[in-house]
């Protein structure tokens, strides 16, 4: 077992990049991203890490540049945030649909306007649809080990598939917490060499990026869809030959306190641990609330999900980004989505807090469980979302 | 260029990389440069190319018409595509995972591709140095969405989106000089082509793969369908505006300026916009206009090649 050690989580983040032996890693700086690809330029500088770094001029050029490596067939990394990954957008897309295994820590944060560089879940939920692999994170450890999994999975042939870990801006991306760290042996053990299915390389002339006629592009489509989808055994097998090696077990959406729960608090990334204590305290009231966790975004596990919700009346969903008008925040509409039919089906109550950097306390959570429990009664009318403890 | 006496085309493989069958229109000169640069530069190189024209006559799936490993992204990032492909390669080789082979990184992409939308990811590529090569297939307007200005559609010329109207005699603005862009990132190597001018364009696209460091080619390609003339006289055309100083072909290596082909006296600029359906509005005070500014570059030029 490796050594503990107090660590900021960008630096972990850097120096799982770095024990994951990188090729190459292209990334334009944006807050609160900087101190992760600050720490690999000093990585490789310092000659500990032997990889390209590309000081590109944007982020759309960071994502290109990633392409280009990946199709060649070097493990290709970045990471950027919120109005980088806007910018980037376009090929993100691009990337999922080349099967280009890019690994991307997104340190989330707001979108401008108003210009905001906190916390919160705008950036990565523009990108829902984009077809890659996507996870939340809610500790530096997590973040440590998910770096060694991004790559792990991403570059197994039979998923093919960039993957974007998700970090909360400042809140995870700058504190200081105890990280176990893996030793090298575990990492080379764990993380196979990249061996690409197709790689551009002059003794094998292979064609990439081709355009499709409408006769042909639902298929592609399809194909990816489907492709997307049946990397749900890779994952589950990488989380669990992790759990075998470093004795923590990850999965796709994770319960805190669910036994006997009726109302369940739903969480992504590091609001996590906060909604714990909330339960832990109402719990010692004598309430019965337990918790979710939803790690994997995207393939949606929703097997998992609907097995994890069995016997709860209501879901308390915390969206930190908006869908303007629209059904609720964009966690809660899938929730919904995905128990829509079920037999006993949850109501579902959908607050939209903690928006670029605003505070979610403990108490705040027990406060939207109160209000769930008001609402449920009929004291007060259910919205489709309320924005939590903004001033009016 | 060299001064040859043997059949030119005797001193070109006859192998293609860019194979025939691609969808380009009848007479288009682009898809003759692209056939030249990919004979200049062999089956060793990788290639990655913007959006535009040449990316959609030769990439439909399920078929390619591309015997070289080829990508293409989107359309304002081919050169940090093919950066990122040097990149990797490079990273690769120093660690012994791929055996080097002097691999030549080739990001192409037309003019809208590389003087606007791309111009940013261009200019990061050759400012960081990389071992690539980037060529510009210059047709003057965005031709495969339907013969749009952009910024390198020349003064006067009269596409869909500057159109010689009552009041506004075509594109009002000079053409971007996008070699003298790539000359200011101090790179070994710019150099201006055109595939009326096969060996000259072959033997500049060859030297630029040699030298170490980002080198760029600004290929001129005669798009007949949107200069409106006949697809017969692509290549006559071509010859026409190097000959009347409008394309002056010449390579900028460390700095250093000359003049490849030196046709002499130059021929009136009028020669080369008469057969032109998109300058066919001009008045012979346009014609004049155009006139002095061409002169005047290429007396600048001139001036540059004795420093």
């Amino acid at each position: 077992m490796g050594k503990r050690v107090g660590i900021e989580t960008s630096i972990a983040a850097a120096e799982a990049v770095k024990m994951a032996n990188v090729d190459v890693v292209a990334a334009y700086p944006i807050t609160p991203q900087t101190h992760i690809v600050e720490h690999l330029s000093e990585f490789v500088a310092d000659g500990v890490l032997d990889a390209e770094f590309v000081p590109v001029e944007s982020e759309h050029s960071a994502m290109s540049v990633c392409c280009g490596s990946s199709a060649v067939g070097a493990r290709t990394f970045t990471c950027t945030s919120s109005q980088g990954l806007a910018l980037m957008n376009e090929i993100v897309f691009i990337a999922s649909a080349l099967r280009l295994p890019i690994v991307m820590i997104l340190a989330n944060r707001s979108l401008s306007s108003p210009l905001s560089i906190w916390n919160d879940h705008t950036d990565v939920m523009s990108v829902r649809d984009v077809g890659w692999i996507q996870l939340f994170t809610e500790n530096a450890q997590e973040v440590f080990d998910h770096v060694f999994f991004a790559f792990r999975v991403a570059e197994d042939p039979k998923v093919s598939f960039p993957v974007m870990v998700n970090v909360d801006g400042f809140i995870l991306t700058h504190v200081i917490e105890p990280v176990e760290f893996w030793d090298q042996e575990q990492v080379d053990r764990y993380l196979p060499e990249f061996k690409p299915v197709h790689r551009l390389h002059p003794d094998n002339p292979t064609t990439m990026g081709a355009f499709a006629m409408p006769g042909l592009f639902a298929e592609t489509k399809k194909a990816q869809d489907e492709a997307l989808k049946s990397t749900m055994p890779v994952i589950l097998k990488a989380w669990k030959e992790m759990g075998e090696m470093v004795g923590r077990h990850y999965h796709p959406v994770e319960g805190y306190q669910t036994e006997g729960a009726e109302t369940l608090i739903l969480t992504m990334g590091s609001m996590g641990e906060t909604a714990s204590i909330a339960v832990d305290r109402l719990r010692a009231q004598g309430k019965p609330v337990g918790q979710l966790k939803i790690r994997l975004w995207r393939p949606f596990p929703f097997k998992e999900f609907r097995e994890a919700a069995k016997g709860a009346k209501h879901i308390i969903v915390l969206d930190r980004a908006i869908s303007y008008s629209g059904p609720g925040g964009p966690v809660a509409s899938e929730i919904r989505a995905a128990l829509y039919g079920e037999k006993d089906m949850p109501i579902v109550t959908n607050f939209i807090a903690g928006l670029a950097g605003r505070d979610v306390t403990p108490g705040d959570f027990i406060n939207m469980y109160d209000q769930t429990i008001d609402m449920a009664k009929g004291n007060v009318r259910q919205e489709d979302y309320i924005f939590y403890g903004v001033r009016e | 260029m060299e001064n040859l006496s043997v059949f030119a085309s005797r001193l070109v493989s006859k192998k293609e990389y860019f194979t025939p069958g691609h969808r380009a229109c009848q007479g288009c000169a682009e898809a003759l440069a692209v056939r030249l640069v990919a004979k200049a530069l062999g089956n060793n190189v990788v290639v990655a190319s913007a959006t535009g024209c040449m990316e959609i006559v030769s990439s439909p799936l399920p078929f390619t018409n591309w015997g070289v490993p080829w990508i293409h992204v989107a359309f304002e990032n081919a050169a940090a595509v093919a950066t990122g492909a040097e990149s990797g390669f490079k990273a690769l080789i120093r660690k012994g995972k791929l055996e080097d082979k002097g691999t030549v990184f080739l990001g192409m992409g037309g003019d809208g591709g590389t003087s606007d939308i791309g111009l940013q990811a261009l200019s990061g590529a050759l400012e960081r140095g990389h071992n690539f090569l980037y060529v510009c297939y210059d047709n003057e307007a965005y031709m495969n969405t339907g013969i749009q200005r952009s910024s390198s559609t020349p003064f006067g010329a009269s596409t869909t989106t500057s159109p010689a109207g009552k009041v506004k005699a075509g594109q009002v603005t000079w053409k971007k000089n996008m070699a003298e862009i790539a000359v200011a990132h101090n790179i070994p190597y710019v150099a201006t082509a055109c595939p009326s001018y096969p060996i000259d364009l072959i033997h500049k696209v060859q030297k630029a793969a040699r030298i170490k460091g980002p080198a760029y080619v600004h290929v001129l390609s005669v798009c007949p369908t949107g200069w409106r003339i006949p697809t017969s006289i692509a290549v006559s055309i071509g010859r026409l505006a190097v000959e009347t100083g409008v394309f002056p072909l010449y390579e900028v290596e460390n700095g250093k300026y000359k003049i490849t082909v030196d046709v002499g006296e130059l021929r009136p600029v009028e020669e080369y916009l008469k057969p032109q359906g998109r300058f066919r509005h001009l008045t012979p005070e346009l014609i004049e206009e155009i006139q002095k500014r061409v002169t005047k570059e290429y007396e600048k030029l001139k001036a540059k090649t004795k420093l």
